[in-house]
């Protein structure tokens, strides 16, 4: 069996979204460079809904994918239903990944918090309760 | 275009190994242990391979040559049996370099769990470690100094003729994995001082699964495996001739045409380095000058090497990373850690290794490629941008 499914591969491949939005609404990073992975998620939301998401990563072939599918998976979605996107969810979608991979997804939800994080710090709008005190995992 | 320059994973069977291993199995298959004919026309096979191994690294005795199942167990068994021979004599101390294979360094810290002493020195920046740096980390219960010919991951040639001289001062066993050197190299146990020494059939187009530990006469080896008495009673498992005769076909191969392979092979390594250096905050891993003919290792900033692998794999190059992402720990490469590249840089790191069969043609499509794919993830990376606007300070200079 090869390392990837073909899904991860079509989205390492040709990732979706892959960009800056400019006058970002939100924007959130997660990694770092020790750890050899870093992604950085940009918001464009309207009457709470994600009009638009792009983002950019550094990182290995399952991290580019997961920031693909997990970017695909909640442009056109209202923030609530954002919220409710977990890592498995994006597993799931990109039909699974190695065990020693699976942090990648964690990172990728937890990119899109954190941009939701800052997306309403700038707004200073009511943080939802799931986002409270919301801390990056440890990769 | 199909690129093969993963050669220190794995080269190809050479034709001649083929041809050997094949009539081995259709006609020299039978148990060289066994007292019939069958049998003994196998071990007349058997005997020849040994004498061309012993040829080829100027073994004394070839009886000094024993066959195994690969580098791996070469290594673990040549440790393992000096360590506990010379424990009675009090000795228990071993030195090695904290870039060499795991399977010494998996080997010393079981060593270490037994009550052993070991010390793993660090190279110098340029992936070699300092003779006195050696001479510096022997006392009086040291028993063995075990450095790697050349690294399997950077590639550097280690100063092997000076530490066997000291090593033989200082009345110390020198064993060396040369399992990225053989057939790549000239050896000369003999003149290099070399006591032990490991290969690995399938890194100079012998077969899979085949190895050898050269063992100077009058050094005790202890049994990794039990259960026999072939190879002089140190190694049991019935034989396997056809892979062991490919090998030393392989090998003399090698051997005689060391010097035009590693002609051109050097010049293909260096037109890749020219042309891989034209990276901007970009730097070859490992010495210019004393490394494998074959190896080209670079690291990239704010990129990182499994994604770039994954890319020129798309493009039909094979090679490998020393990314976390390529192995099976969390760690990057604890070769370029151990010699002090910066984590960041390492999990940017790519190796090439070439050999006789690649083309300048094939260098040049790498050449082309790694460009293209280093700019496309530089394009898609957060690291890249902050490297660039200052946010974060690059390690490697442009």
């Amino acid at each position: 069996m090869a390392l990837y499914s073909d899904k991860v591969m079509d989205h390492f491949e040709n990732p979706r979204n892959v960009g800056v939005i400019e006058n970002a609404d939100g924007v959130g990073e997660v990694g770092n460079p020790v750890c050899g992975d870093i992604m950085k998620m940009y918001l464009k939301i309207e009457n709470d809904t994600i009009v638009d998401v792009k983002f950019k990563t550094f990182g290995c072939g399952s991290a580019i994918a997961t920031s693909s599918m997990a970017t695909e998976l909640i442009k056109g979605k209202t923030i609530e239903e954002a919220l409710d996107l977990t890592n498995k969810a994006v597993v799931d979608a990109l039909d699974g990944l190695p065990a020693r991979k699976i942090h990648c997804s964690v990172l990728a939800e937890d990119a899109i918090k954190a941009a939701l994080v800052d997306y309403y710090t700038r707004t200073g709008k009511k943080m939802p309760e799931s986002l409270v005190g919301f801390e990056p995992h440890e990769d | 275009m199909k690129v093969y320059a993963d050669n220190a994973a794995t080269t190809y069977l050479s034709k001649t190994a083929k041809e050997v291993l094949l009539d081995c199995l259709d006609n020299y298959n039978g148990n060289p242990n066994s007292l019939h004919t069958d049998g003994q026309l196998t071990q007349e096979k058997l005997d020849e391979a040994r004498a061309t191994v012993a040829a080829c690294i100027n073994a004394k005795n070839p009886n000094e040559i024993y066959f195994t199942s690969g580098g791996s167990e070469a290594d673990n068994q040549a440790l393992i049996s000096v360590a506990r021979v010379q424990k009675e004599k009090g000795k228990n101390h071993l030195i090695t370099l904290n870039i060499e294979h795991h399977a010494i360094l998996h080997t010393m810290r079981k060593l270490e769990l037994e009550g052993f002493e070991v010390t793993y020195l660090a190279p110098q920046a340029n992936g070699i470690v300092a003779v006195e740096d050696v001479a510096n980390a022997i006392t009086d219960k040291t028993c063995l100094v075990s450095v790697m010919f050349a690294n399997n991951e950077m590639g550097a040639i280690q100063p092997i003729p000076e530490i066997g001289a000291l090593c033989k001062e200082k009345g110390v066993l020198f064993h060396t994995d040369a399992v990225q050197a053989a057939a790549h190299l000239p050896i000369d146990v003999q003149a290099m001082n070399i006591d032990m020494l490991s290969m690995s059939a399938h890194k100079f187009h012998g077969p899979k699964g085949v190895g050898v530990l050269y063992c100077r006469n009058g050094i005790r080896l202890l049994n990794v495996i039990e259960g026999g008495a072939q190879e002089r009673g140190k190694r049991a498992g019935t034989i396997n001739v056809p892979g062991i005769a490919a090998m030393a076909a392989a090998l003399k191969e090698g051997c005689d045409n060391m010097e035009e392979n590693n002609r051109k092979v050097i010049a293909l390594r260096d037109r890749l380095i020219e042309g891989l250096s034209d990276i901007p905050y970009s730097q070859l891993n490992g010495d210019p000058v004393k490394r494998l003919p074959g190896n080209v290792n670079f690291s990239f900033e704010g990129v990182e090497g499994e994604s770039l692998l994954l890319g020129l794999d798309n493009y039909g190059i094979c090679c490998s990373s020393g990314s976390a992402c390529t192995s099976e720990s969390l760690d990057p490469s604890h070769v370029l850690l151990g010699m002090g590249v910066p984590i960041e840089a390492a999990h940017g790191s790519l190796r090439f290794s070439l050999n006789e069969e690649n083309t300048e043609e094939e260098v040049d499509f790498i050449i082309e490629k790694v460009h293209k794919v280093v700019n496309l993830f530089r394009s898609m990376s957060p690291f890249w941008d902050e490297l660039q606007n200052g946010e974060r300070e690059h390690c490697i200079a442009e």
